[in-house]
Parts: C-alpha cells; structure tokens; sequence
C-alpha cells in the first residue's frame, strides 16, 4: 500500500514499553484536557503547551509540582493511566491532539468516552481499555515505583505490567488496528472509494 | 426485519460495511464553524484534494464571536483569525457561508433547523459534540473530530461502527414549571455521565409527544451529556409543521415525496433495543446541578448529596465539590449567584426567551446579579423583538447581547470571572467551563429567570403566576 499522503500522518504503531503518568480522576472531560480557550489556532500544532492546562498550572501561571503531569518522577512517560469515562464532553480532536504533542501515545482507561476514543484513533493515539481492577492494579504499581514499566502490544492486543507480568487484553477493530499497525488513516481509505461514494449519493432525496 | 427508527435512517446511509471494522456511513448534511473545521482544511491541501459535494456542508461563525458590537472588526486576533480561515475556505471551496452579520447567522444548531437544513430521516454532522440536537427532527447527527470534518469534506463519508441502540420512555404529565430542560437533566441525572456512551438514543413517551420542536431540541442537544453521541425522536406532525417551506426544506413534488418517506419514520412495534429506561414524568422537579458534570443534577429544592450515597468514586466526588466551594448536604435554594446566562444550543430558541420572560415581567433584575441574555440566532433576535420580548426585558432591567454560543464555553470575552457562581441555561458545568475558575449550575430558562431577579437560587414555581 502506498503512503499516507497526509503530512499529519502518524507513526506506526506497533509495541510500545514506557512508563506512565497516573491520573486516576473519574469523568476527565476534554475542557480539562484542553480548555476552549486554547482552541484558537488554524494549525494543528502547540496543543501539547496547553494540556491539562487549568490542572499543571495556578492562576498565575506556575507549574503545580504535584499534579502527575509535572511530577518529574514521570517525566517522560508516553502512556497516560486516566480514571473512568475518560475523554467526554466536547468533541474537540484538539484534545486527542493535545494527548499527542504532550509526547504520549498510548492512554490507557476502564471506559472511554466515544468521540474522543475515535479522535484518538485518528490521529495515533492508541485507546487502551482496560477493566476496573487492572487499572487499579496499574496505578497502584505506578504509585509503589513511579518506573515501573508497562508494554502495550498491539499486534496481541495484551498491555502488561512488566515488574509483575500480569497482562490483560483489549479490544480494537480489525480496520483499525490495521491502520494503527501501518499509520494510515480513514481518509487515504475513502480517497479509493469515491466512485461507490458517488454513486450511493445519487440515490439520496436529499 | 422489525426496525428502530435509528436502524432505518442508520442502514439507509451505509455505503459500505467492513468487516471487523466500522461501517462506511454516507452523510446528508454537514455543518462546519471556525475553530474545529480550519484544521480539515489544512489537512485536504496537505493532500491535495478538494470537496466532494460543497453543497452539502454550511459554515456559519458562533463559537469564539463577540456578543456586543459585531459590527466593528472582531478585537481578538486569534478569533478574528479563525473567522477568517473560515470565510476564506468557503470561498474557496464554493460552501455556503453565514459569517459575523449575516442575516442567517447564529448557533449552528439554531440556524439548522430555522432554515430547513435539518431534515428527518437524513445523516447530520458537525465537529461539535451538541449536534445532537438535530435528532429533534428524526435525524441522525452526532458531533464529530475535525479528522471526520475532513473526511465528510473530501468524501461525505465517515468511518463509524453502529452505535448499540437505547430506548428512554418519559409518560405521564409533567408538573407545573417543569420545562424541556428539566426532563433532560433529571434524565442525565439518572444516567450519570456516562451511563448512554456507546448508545444512541430515541425518546419516546406521551411527554416528547406531547413537546414542543424547540423542547425536543434541547432534550436531544443535551443527549452528549450522559455520554450516547446522539439522541432522535420520531417525527410527526409538529416536525413536519415546524420545517415546511422553510428555506432549504424540499418544495412542491419534493416535499410530497418526502412525507411519503418521513411518515415511515417511527420504530416498528415489536422491534427492539438493546436497553430501555422508563421514567415518570410526575417526579420530575425543576432540576439545578451542584458538581463538575452534567449527571451531577438534582431538583432544586433537595441538598446535594452525601458521597457514600452517590456512585463513583468518593475522591472524585469530593474534588468536584471542593471546586464548586460546596458542602455535602448543603441546599441549593438560597445560595447567592453572581451571573445568569441564557442562551447557547441547549437554550437559546424563542421559546426560552418567552419562559424567561413570564418570570422576569413586572420584576427587576437583582443587583448583585450579571445577566448575559443571548439569542441563538438573528431569526430568535427578530422574533424577540416582534413580540415584544425585548421591552420586557428592557423594562426589568436586562440587555439583550448579540448571537453566538458565547458564555457557554467562554471562547469570546464573555466570561464569569474566577470563583464566580452563575446559573446558566447552557449544557456543560465542567470545571472552567464558563471562564477559568468559574463555577456552574446548569439550569432551565425558569430557574435562570427566578434567580436573576430574586439574586440567590430560587425555585421558579414561587414566582409563577397561576392563572386560573
């Protein structure tokens, strides 16, 4: 397959070992992962300053030393660990964007919200799903050893706890998981598709 | 094969399934607004392609727009900047555009339907979560990332698997001052914010029936807030009423062919859903939130809850109150306010306009209160003013703004002040939502009225006229 032709295109994804910032708040909504005011730019680049804004900094514009995103004890970590229903609220992609330029790939929840599930999708984040009690168990090992290191594997589909070995596995559509795999995106597949596109559009009333 | 109204408007528009992956879905109608659409741009010169079917996507400027003096250039470089990204780009591409000042301006989500966009049994998108307002007319419509916006641009297609299907049955009648507003909050309330993700929904009952068009606008508006990415309802006659010879809306032959169509457009009897929720209209309350979302909602003569009897994790729960400044069992009623908003997609038609103004009519704004009043369109400012709303207003000791999605989500210069407590009738009471620091109680029309005049939280139905 040829590729993207899209110079936003992401890179592959296949496995990924890192440590992980642990944020294990319930319902975090896309105005806190970037807030609307930041929404302003015509290109998609910068987002990663303004992450997490109103949370990594006070009032007047200091780094709040404890707020995991600041903590250097994670520094550096390109797997975010969020609490339940992380991502809802607007549809903004500028959080999934945000997500990416902060340097993560990969976050990893018990529930995600839809939009921003997909959003991520799209732009080479991947949606880790987990249950309930493994996500406990990554942010208490995260919490004892702020190094410890988890591995998401995407050809397997597993993400692992490597100081412990315990693993579970996630689900991802087939298509999806392709594109992940080989950084292409839902546009180069449209893009070949267009005469079945115009054809169905003929038959709509409206 | 027996349908839901969702599956028929759902496999009505499929153009492709994939196997083991989403289903390629055709769309009807696209909105595109200045800050999530310029990206998709970017992104179609980036790869040189153009726009399929530039008559099916429609701009129109709401989010980051001033309220006040939208006559003089827009003063924030950065927004005035976008509004131009966005102009230029329909220009460029042949789309319909609405800018700043144009007679058609207004909230995306007004200006749709006010103009016959917004049409049962068709696909809706647009790269905002709130486009689930358009289900009001039997649609599907959903928000969507600015990737999406991109693909519906250069294909009209996006790449979606089919949501699961939930029913929510509201019978009975609702009680006195209870409006539209009210029955979406209690709804989310039970849901919690996340309770409807991976569904959507359709509403059904005696009490949507029994709906006003612009109700069932904002029950569907709010459906993103107990996580489903959209809410329908079957349309009927009110719906179709309400859309004929509107400007965009099917004419003559057209139309008739269309009611042929629309009038297939309910749920089969014995079809089924994968989940389905009943709630009695008679205990529903005028509704307030306390906490930092959507599902923290209560009716607005109760105390806010204690955290062991609330779901979710108690640390959650207890950051949420500490950054609204509240206690577990405090009362809302009473509790001093600094600002109350009306307007945005959620509330911002007529019809809210008229509610706050049964309440404010012969009373004066309170003192310690800051009102923003705005409309969600030109067409609600002239209907505002043809029935002389605006008097009442004037009279009471309020200022009617300028279109545009404004303190909802604070893009502009409307925005509540650190620490400051505001009652607004808009969607979202996230944390710094309305402004950094700015804390939120959503509420109806009713509420919003009550509590501007009498300038701390007030149940409407004290101050409701009741005639006989």
């Amino acid at each position: 397959m040829a590729k993207s032709k899209n110079n936003m295109a992401y890179d592959k994804f296949e496995v990924l070992t890192s440590t992980a910032y642990p944020l294990p708040i319930e319902n975090v909504d896309t105005d806190q992962i970037i807030p609307a005011r930041f929404l302003k730019a015509t290109e998609r680049k910068g987002f990663g300053d303004n992450f997490f804004r109103d949370w990594r900094y006070d009032s007047e514009g200091n780094p709040i030393a404890d707020f995991p995103l600041n903590d250097k004890k994670h520094e550096g970590s390109k797997i975010l660990v969020g609490g339940k229903n992380f991502g809802s609220g607007s549809s903004r992609e500028h959080a999934a964007w945000s997500v990416y330029d902060f340097g993560l790939r990969c976050v990893i929840s018990s529930f995600f919200a839809d939009i921003f599930r997909n959003n991520c999708l799209n732009i080479g984040v991947l949606p880790v799903q987990v249950s309930a009690d493994f996500a406990q168990k990554l942010f208490d090992a995260i919490e004892a050893d702020p190094k410890t290191d988890i591995k998401v594997d995407l050809p397997n589909q597993t993400v692992t706890l490597l100081s412990t070995g315990e693993s579970e596995s996630f689900d991802i559509n087939g298509y999806k998981k392709g594109n992940m795999l080989n950084g292409f995106d839902d546009i180069d597949y449209l893009q070949n598709m267009k005469e079945e596109v115009r054809a169905f559009a003929e038959t709509r009333p409206f | 094969m027996s349908k839901t109204l969702f599956d028929k408007v759902w496999d009505s528009h499929v153009v492709r399934k994939i196997e083991d992956g989403p289903d390629v879905f055709f769309i009807d109608r696209h909105f595109i607004h200045e800050v999530t659409s310029p990206v998709a741009f970017v992104g179609l010169k980036q790869r040189g392609i153009g726009v399929m079917y530039p008559e099916r996507t429609f701009a129109t400027a709401d989010h980051n727009t001033p309220t006040w003096d939208q006559h003089l250039p827009v003063a924030d470089p950065l927004s005035a900047n976008q509004l131009e990204a966005l102009a230029n780009n329909a220009a460029e591409y042949g789309i319909s555009h609405w800018g700043l000042g144009h007679r058609n301006n207004g909230i995306v989500h007004i200006v749709g339907p006010e103009n016959g966009i917004t049409l049962p049994g068709s696909t809706i998108v647009c790269g905002d979560s709130h486009t689930s307002t358009h289900g009001a007319f039997g649609a599907i419509a959903f928000g969507i990332g600015t990737s999406e916006v991109e693909m519906v641009l250069s294909t009209q297609c996006i790449m979606q698997p089919k949501p699961k299907k939930m029913r929510i049955n509201v019978n009975g009648e609702l009680g006195f001052g209870v409006t539209p507003k009210d029955v979406a909050l209690y709804i989310i309330s039970q849901q919690t914010t996340s309770g409807a993700t991976g569904y959507f929904v359709e509403y059904a009952g005696d009490v949507f029936e029994n709906m006003s068009m612009e109700g069932r606008m904002t029950v569907c508006n709010l459906s993103i807030e107990m996580g489903a990415r959209g809410g329908m309802i079957a349309p009927d006659e009110k719906t179709f009423e309400y859309i004929k010879g509107r400007k965009h809306t099917p004419k003559g032959a057209d139309w008739d062919k269309a009611m042929a169509y629309w009038k297939t457009l309910k749920t089969d009897d014995d079809a089924e859903f994968d989940v389905e929720f009943n709630y009695n209209a008679a205990n529903i309350e005028p509704m307030i939130t306390y906490g930092t979302n959507p599902g923290m909602g209560m009716g607005v003569t109760q105390s806010i809850p204690m955290a062991e009897d609330v779901q979710g994790g108690v640390a959650t729960y207890k950051k949420s109150l500490g950054y609204m400044k509240f206690n577990e069992g405090d009362d809302m009623i009473g509790k001093q306010v600094d600002y109350v908003f009306l307007g945005s997609c959620t509330n911002g038609r007529i019809e809210d306009f008229r509610a706050f103004c049964s309440i404010v009519e012969g009373r004066q704004k309170a003192d310690n209160i800051t009102a923003w009043l705005v409309p969600g369109s030109h067409k609600v400012v002239d209907q505002i003013k043809e029935e002389g709303l605006d008097k009442i207003l004037e009279e009471a000791g309020f200022v009617l703004r300028e279109p545009g999605c404004s303190a909802c989500l604070a893009m502009n210069d409307d925005k509540v002040p650190a620490g400051k407590l505001a009652v607004s009738t808009s969607n979202r009471n996230f944390e710094g939502r309305q402004g950094p620091g700015s804390r939120t109680l959503l509420a109806s029309p009713l509420v919003a009225a009550a509590t501007a005049v009498e300038g701390v939280v007030t149940d409407p139905r004290t101050l409701i006229k009741v005639t006989a």
